[in-house]
């Protein structure tokens, strides 16, 4: 027919045919795999829920409160000077980490509270949490004390608007 | 990988399979872009599946959450309004492909033996897709979708006697609600999977008596090429032009096929000002209208769909090929689609004036084209006969005759 096919059969031309084909079909499925696999994503309106504003005007040293922050519990506990000094005192047992690292303010805590175990909520005891669920024990920093928990509870970013009101979700730091 | 294929051949005819059913497949050479609409709506039925099971990761079939879930599908749920449109689209476009097939089953008599089968596994195909397409209709649970359910659910009340008690049985509730919503959900979620396995017997059957093709004859073992690359690559190009024209709609045009007041929530206390199904089932809408009885209009209405099933039978024309070599036949085909196109058009339009008797008139003939399709077709064979056709299909016609007179021989003889 027209000159540049001088061999139709020609099998080097038959593979490329063959290759950008496959090219192209693999884009494409993959381009419209996409939507679907970002659908199970959360959507906008869970998004939206992805920070809390706590008031903390309430929560007088020694009392703690669990406020939920993207469906998740997160503790916060206003420390006494006497826990402050107990907490900074010591490194944590099994995840050794200084209290200083894990608070922007000494007087508030804020940590999330699942267990690192297998995700159970600890409650509250006398100076820390204790996981009912495997027995694992953490101090006023939320430091893992003993138990199977392989690591201290979780810090969520968080940063204070005010004195007295916590933005959990978000950390300009 | 040689040796994975052998150990899993030594299992399962797995290459043997591929070879005989899909690559060394014989495959027609003389295929029209015609043939292309039984995979088309393979591959819409599988884009359905997808984006219905993504859907009912979102949707909820509550009646006091249904609405809003879809609008959260809408606005909230990442790329959930492509989904959705993919999804209603994919509907109307499920039924153009399949409207389609059919035509070019009924233009090329493709209905013949040895393809009865085909066809009715077809027809029973049709009748699944327009009870998943009816009850998925109902989900958005907007107003259209809540009183065409309430309309469809009663035609049952025409069943004699029971009718009341089958309408209630259907609804779950003394009218459309909750619980209707909620069974519909289910058949509509477990519809398609029927389909699927009844479109593997479709495919059974095809691949035992072949696909048809433009010449109504069986073709030589010559005139047969394998099914790859050949229409692999003929189908693949199909499926490109069927996706520019689906995807114009999904994302240009997506509302097209949604009415309106489908954006309004379902309100049982108030019916919209006018009804109307979805452009499907207008013709067959229109039929029911037609007839001033409700008994009537049901029974009109149910065998208008299922009389295609009786095809096989109505026609008695020996000639080959369908319409392409039977005039009087062609002239049958196209005033029959003309036909559906004006009862379509009656369909959409309130039910006034000089609408009533266009429906009437249409609905008679639509009827009529089947009534007198055995009579006009032998009287058509007869009259091409003596015309004259070539010798290669009056031969074909003879050795025909005689396989079938020998047949009943044998048949006689067994008795006696």
């Amino acid at each position: 027919m027209t000159d540049d096919v001088k061999n139709p059969d020609d099998p080097e031309r038959r593979d490329f045919l063959n290759t950008v084909t496959g090219v192209v079909a693999g884009v494409g499925v993959c381009a419209a795999a996409w939507p679907f696999i970002s659908s199970m994503n959360p959507s906008r309106d869970v998004l939206s829920q992805s920070s809390t504003e706590v008031n903390l005007k309430d929560l007088k040293p020694g009392e703690g409160k669990t406020v939920a922050w993207q469906g998740k519990p997160v503790f916060i506990l206003h420390r006494t000077d006497q826990q402050i000094e107990n907490m900074s005192s010591s490194q944590g047992v099994k995840d050794p980490e200084a209290d200083a690292e894990r608070v922007l303010k000494p007087d508030w805590l804020v940590v999330i509270g699942i267990c690192t175990h297998l995700g159970c909520v600890p409650n509250r005891v006398k100076d820390g949490w204790f996981c009912p669920c495997h027995g694992s024990a953490y101090d006023n920093s939320g430091r893992i004390l003993h138990g199977p928990a392989p690591r201290n509870l979780d810090l969520p970013p968080y940063e204070f608007l005010t004195d007295s009101t916590l933005l959990i979700g978000r950390s300009s730091t | 990988m040689k040796k994975i294929t052998q150990w899993i051949d030594r299992r399962f005819p797995m290459t043997a399979f591929v070879k005989k059913e899909l690559s060394e497949y014989p495959t027609p050479r003389n295929l029209s872009a015609w043939w292309n609409f039984g995979s088309l709506s393979g591959v819409v039925l599988v884009i359905q599946i997808i984006t219905g099971i993504f859907l009912a990761m979102h949707y909820k079939p509550d009646a006091m959450q249904a609405f809003a879930s879809v609008e959260h599908i809408m606005r909230d749920v990442n790329y959930g309004w492509l989904i959705r449109f993919m999804h209603s689209t994919g509907a109307s476009a499920f039924f153009a492909l399949i409207f389609i097939h059919m035509a070019r089953t009924l233009y090329y008599g493709s209905y013949r033996a040895p393809r009865e089968l085909m066809w009715w596994s077809g027809q029973v195909l049709l009748l699944m897709l327009m009870a998943t397409a009816f009850m998925g209709y109902l989900l958005p649970w907007g107003q259209m979708s809540y009183w065409g359910a309430q309309v469809i659910t009663s035609l049952f009340g025409a069943a004699p006697f029971i009718g009341e008690e089958i309408v209630i049985w259907l609804r779950g509730d003394f009218t459309v609600g909750d619980a209707t919503l909620n069974r519909f959900f289910a058949l509509h979620y477990l519809f398609p999977f029927l389909i699927v396995g009844l479109v593997m017997i479709h495919l059974v059957a095809l691949h035992m008596v072949r696909s048809s093709n433009p010449s109504g004859i069986n073709l030589a073992d010559k005139d047969n090429i394998p099914f790859h690359p050949y229409f692999t690559v003929k189908d693949l190009f199909g499926l490109s032009v069927f996706l520019l024209i689906y995807a114009f709609f999904v994302f240009y045009s997506p509302n097209l096929f949604i009415e309106p007041d489908n954006y309004i929530p379902a309100n049982p206390l108030q019916t919209p000002a006018h009804i109307v199904p979805e452009w499907y089932f207008l013709p067959f809408y229109a039929i029911l209208r037609a007839v001033p009885d409700l008994v009537g209009g049901v029974i009109a209405m149910g065998v208008s769909v299922m009389i295609f099933a009786a095809m096989p039978y109505l026609d008695r024309s020996k000639i080959p090929g369908g319409a392409r070599y039977r005039p009087i036949y062609r002239v049958l085909f196209y005033l029959f689609v003309v036909n559906v196109l004006v009862l379509g058009y009656v369909g959409a339009k309130p039910p006034e004036g000089w609408l009533v008797p266009l429906g009437q008139v249409a609905t008679v003939i639509y009827f009529s084209i089947f009534v007198f399709l055995p009579y006009i077709s032998k009287k058509e064979e007869i009259w091409l006969r003596a015309k004259g056709l070539p010798s290669v299909v009056e031969e074909l016609i003879c050795a025909e005759e005689e396989e079938k007179g020998k047949r009943s021989q044998r048949k006689n003889r067994g008795k006696e």
